[in-house]
């Protein structure tokens, strides 16, 4: 019951903070934000929770829906989940408080929205009905696709669209996918199901297996995302408001890596190992290619976009690799991620907000001017950059040692990623913060009066985030810990599958 | 019993005919509700042959309700519409009723002469509604270029159903619906059960029996809007005032494809390749072409018209998975995806005809900018409507394009998918720049509110749409079991 309870939380609260406007328009902010606290701490509970008959799960739920094509209502959430939504509750936080000054018009409405972008997350990371899955794939896009068309910037129309056609598209091949899947266990077993337990049962083989993959693989590709099909990602980032790049880059990012690592290679293990190698590269080449390409960018968020998908290469890599220090890297590479990315984009959104702009080449020597946002920015780059001590080396780290029993070349490729981001990190810092200030050398095109350093709310949020890749960093044991279990399950369902598999 | 059903049907409309004065809509509105209700109640029971020409069964009484139903709220929309006409106003209920008794034949035929009286029934009422705003300078831009279009082009589709009627007459010697593919006679009454067995041929070849179908098919394509028979939707929708477009959109189309379904179960008409070759052909054309040439325009009305060609096109997916499967799951697809279309289309056509009056109709894209911000609840349901006509989940059209895509994997129609997947992204594009549109801040005071009165109940029906749009997208399972009974019969 308390997956069903986080859900309806989220939908609930969205719709209070419409209503609220009415009222007040202070009121929906704070109205978000109490109900995202609410909903970190009945995460919380999770923790400890025994609410499943099956003990491999903290909490489950499983309800009749359509029983004529034997889709149920089943939610259940294990420690893979758990991480998972505390990262998406906590960075929802992070996103109401970028909004609570930076959005002003129709304030209600994007609250709701982005209340219910987090309800889908939510239903995403929980379901364990590919019909429920796919639902909830798709209900988190359309707030999103609102968020971006009425909160975005100058070209808001064009990347709103381009986001919602990359993932609506890519998601039909999913639902096909997942039909013909169904269909399979309609004919092996004789009846239908979506669940996901039915589902792995099934023996899929021959060339369809890798066709019904492929669809799978596309869909959480496209959302991660990955060469070839990033193009969205730098469109959707730049115009996005601030609150919505943090929730794109810190959460909605991360369904498609759990996709992978739920859905796509469990569910067809032999025709992922198959394609193991061909995913591996493209990992690779994601990674060196969209550093190379961040390093041309002179739009800081643009810059910011290319260096996300160029981090989601090693998550594609390490669950690619499919081995169990692989698949931590992965995890932890997600998670800290979404922290450092989620900082970055609110930076960026933060200076854009003050500045007006987000062209590098107007900005210099801002290092003077506002210190704090200098030590923060250099801070979560040097996280970003894989410095040791902080979450992201030890995502990327541990990704790369799996990767490396796997496929040794692709892994030498993607290490030399780690040198390119340090490059293009440091870069940033250097253009933004370091040469001469802008204003004095008289090339400034924007207010100089506006550009305020963080004030203390804006700081706490950025305390928080630090707080945490600092712990991913020097303790990651509990959140290894605790995907450990599921990783191992999957591991061994797989190996089971394939040794099962007459070569 | 039967009869007493379909006669009180007619009755009933029959009263909403005679006192055409001040109180005509509201007879025609009570009337289409008490024949909604009965046809409702009747349900459970029946499932028998009404003379020979009229079957009652559980499928045509399903359909009853929804077409009477449907009826009743484009007669309510149009109320307001109408309001201000400087005209005769009440003939178009009279139309409207009377083109709703033709439907009601058409779903529950299954002989060629009931289908052609209900179909021409339908058409006739239909030219009057198109062309009905006539004497009004500033109404609907072309309603007689409109009427006139539609009259000419589906007199011409009538006679090529006529002719491939009468070609089949003379291979099976019966003008009831019957297994083309072995010609034997059926027992009048009995329930069809469509068996593939191809027996062998009397006298005419198989190329003879194929040319007749393809003659029927080609009409029947005309009357969907199928492309490439598709050349007169967008003049006539756009043509039309915005209460009858919505008609020819959802009655009309609906009526026509029971038909087409009942006909194909019952003749087996897919067990020839070729036929399954030009409903493919027909598909996919119609999907690509109807949502290639949705991008180009700018009149609402037009993009429905365009979508409603593609919509045709997928529920046809579903039709040529009727030959491949055994069970009756295509049959419920198609039922499916007709009511989530019929509901979508409907909605959509009543925000636009909410916002319109006869005197203006607000049917450029632009005009909606901003009606996000002005009145938000219209907006909220056109978007409801639009987004399900794209197919996104919390909707009824998401539903219904899994109902369809189901039976397309479970027949292996693989071509058509990819070209389904493709036209849905393809639509995705022209709904969201409508929805985009809205979203845009208001650039001025736009004369809205003078043109049309405010009416309640049309609100009460948007709003009706809206909850059926959104708990059948939800929770479809008793709509499910109802149409799974339902579909066993065909």
């Amino acid at each position: 019951m308390i997956l069903v309870l986080l859900i309806s939380i989220l939908f609930i609260g969205g719709l209070l903070a419409w209503v609220s406007e009415i009222f007040d328009p202070a009121l929906p902010r704070i109205v978000a934000l109490v109900t995202v606290i609410v909903e970190l701490l009945v995460m919380l509970t999770l923790l400890g929770a025994t609410d499943s008959p099956d003990p491999a799960w903290l909490a489950s739920i499983n309800a009749a829906w359509m029983p004529r094509f034997g889709i149920g209502f089943h939610l259940a959430a294990d420690g893979l989940s758990v991480l998972l939504l505390l990262l998406t509750a906590f960075l929802g936080i992070i996103a109401v408080g970028s909004a609570w000054n930076e959005i002003t018009e129709r304030v209600g409405f994007f609250y709701f929205n982005l209340l219910w972008t987090l309800a889908g997350v939510v239903g995403v990371f929980t379901a364990l009905d590919l019909f429920l899955f796919f639902f909830f794939w798709e209900v988190m896009l359309i707030p999103m696709y609102f968020i971006i068309a009425i909160w975005g910037h100058e070209n808001k129309n064009y990347a709103a669209m381009k986001f919602f056609i990359f993932t609506q598209v890519s998601g039909l091949l999913m639902l096909v996918s997942i039909l013909v899947l169904a269909y399979f266990h309609y004919e092996q077993f004789g009846f239908f199901s979506f669940d996901y337990f039915d589902l792995l049962r099934v023996n899929t083989t021959g060339p369809l297996e890798m066709l019904v993959m492929l669809g799978f693989f596309i869909a959480f590709t496209t959302k991660l995302p990955s060469m070839p099909f990033h193009s969205w990602l730098p469109d959707a980032h730049s115009q996005a408001p601030t609150p919505g790049s943090v929730i794109l880059a810190g959460v909605l990012l991360k369904t498609g890596a759990y996709g992978l690592i739920r859905f796509a290679v469990p569910l067809f293990p032999e025709a992922s190992m198959q394609f193991a190698p061909v995913a591996m590269t493209l990992a690779a080449i994601s990674i060196l290619y969209c550093a190379k390409v961040a390093f041309a960018q002179t739009d800081i968020k643009r810059l910011i976009a290319y260096t996300s998908v160029s981090h989601m290469g090693f998550v594609l890599l390490g669950v690619y690799a499919w081995n169990e220090q692989a698949l931590q890297g992965a995890v932890m590479t997600m998670l800290a991620h979404g922290l450092s990315a989620a900082a970055l984009f609110m930076f960026a959104g933060g200076l854009q907000h003050r500045i007006h702009t987000r062209d590098m080449t107007q900005m210099g020597g801002f290092l003077a001017k506002v210190p704090r946002m200098a030590t923060v920015a250099l801070f979560f780059s040097i996280a970003a950059l894989g410095m040791p001590g902080l979450g992201n080396f030890i995502g990327e780290f541990l990704a790369l040692l799996g990767a490396f029993q796997a496929s040794i070349w692709a892994t030498v490729a993607a290490a030399l990623g780690l040198v390119l981001a340090s490059v293009y990190s440091l870069w940033v810092i250097q253009r933004v913060f370091h040469g001469a200030y802008r204003a004095e050398v008289g090339t400034a095109q924007f207010n100089e009066s506006q550009l305020l350093d963080f004030d203390r709310r804006e700081m706490v949020y950025y305390g928080l985030m630090m707080l945490g890749l600092v712990w991913m960093g020097m303790y990651p044991q509990p959140f290894l810990d605790l995907s450990a279990g599921t990783l191992q399950t999957l591991l061994e369902n797989s190996r089971q599958l394939l040794a099962a598999v007459p070569n | 019993m039967l009869i007493v059903i379909a006669t009180a049907i007619v009755l009933m409309l029959l009263i909403g005919i005679r006192r055409s004065y001040v109180g005509t809509s509201a007879t025609a509105i009570t009337g289409l509700l008490l024949a909604t209700i009965v046809a409702a109640a009747m349900l459970p029971y029946t499932n028998q042959q009404v003379t020979p020409l009229l079957i009652v069964d559980q499928y045509s009484l399903f359909f009853t309700p929804i077409i009477c139903a449907l009826a009743m709220f484009i007669a309510i929309l149009s109320f307001p519409y109408l309001f201000r006409l400087n005209d005769d106003k009440e003939e178009y209920y009279l139309l409207l009723t009377v083109a709703t008794v033709g439907a009601i034949i058409m779903v529950s035929s299954n002989h060629f002469i009931s289908t052609i009286l209900g179909l021409e029934t339908l058409s006739m009422a239909l030219y009057g509604m198109v062309a009905y705003p006539l004497h009004c300078k500033e109404s609907a831009k072309y309603p007689l270029e409109a009427a006139v279009k539609y009259l000419v082009l589906s007199a011409v589709a009538t006679s090529f159903i006529l002719f491939g009627m009468a070609l089949l007459y003379a291979k099976t010697g019966t003008l009831a619906f019957s297994n083309v593919t072995t010609a034997h006679e059926l027992e009048a009454g009995a329930t069809y059960i469509g068996v593939t067995n191809i027996g062998p041929m009397q006298g005419l070849s198989d190329n003879y029996t194929i040319i007749a179908l393809l003659l029927i098919i080609a009409g029947i394509a005309f009357k969907l809007s199928l492309a490439p028979f598709h050349m007169w939707t967008p003049d006539v929708y756009e043509g039309s005032p915005l209460p009858a477009t919505a008609y020819l959109a959802t009655v009309g189309k609906a009526a026509m494809f029971v038909v087409l379904l009942r006909f194909l179960e019952i003749s087996d008409a897919l067990a020839f390749d070729s036929v399954v070759t030009a409903f493919t052909l027909v598909a996919s054309l119609s999907i690509l072409v109807g949502n290639l040439l949705a991008l180009l325009q700018d009149n609402l009305k037009r993009i429905l018209a365009y979508s409603s060609i593609a919509h045709m096109g997928y529920l046809l997916i579903a039709v040529i998975a009727s030959q491949y499967l055994a069970g009756t799951i295509s049959v419920e697809a198609v039922t499916f995806y007709l009511i989530a279309y019929v509901i979508m289309t409907l909605g959509a056509f009543g925000v636009a005809s909410v916002i319109s009056s006869s005197e203006k109709e607000f049917d450029e894209v632009s005009d909606y900018r901003g009606l996000f911000w002005r009145e938000p609840w219209l907006a909220g349901i056109f978007t409801a409507m639009l987004l399900s006509l794209a197919g996104i989940p919390l909707t009824v059209g998401f539903i219904g394009k899994f109902y369809l895509v189901l039976a397309g994997v479970e027949s292996g129609l693989w071509v058509l998918l990819g070209v389904l997947v493709v036209g849905s992204g393809i639509g995705l594009y022209y709904y969201l720049r409508i929805v985009y549109r809205m979203l845009l801040p208001q650039r001025d005071a736009f004369a809205y509110r003078e043109a049309g009165i405010e009416s309640l109940s049309s609100y009460g029906v948007l709003a009706l749409l809206l909850l059926l749009l959104v708990v059948l997208g939800i929770y479809p399972t008793p709509l499910m079991t109802l149409i799974q009974s339902v579909a066993a019969v065909i």
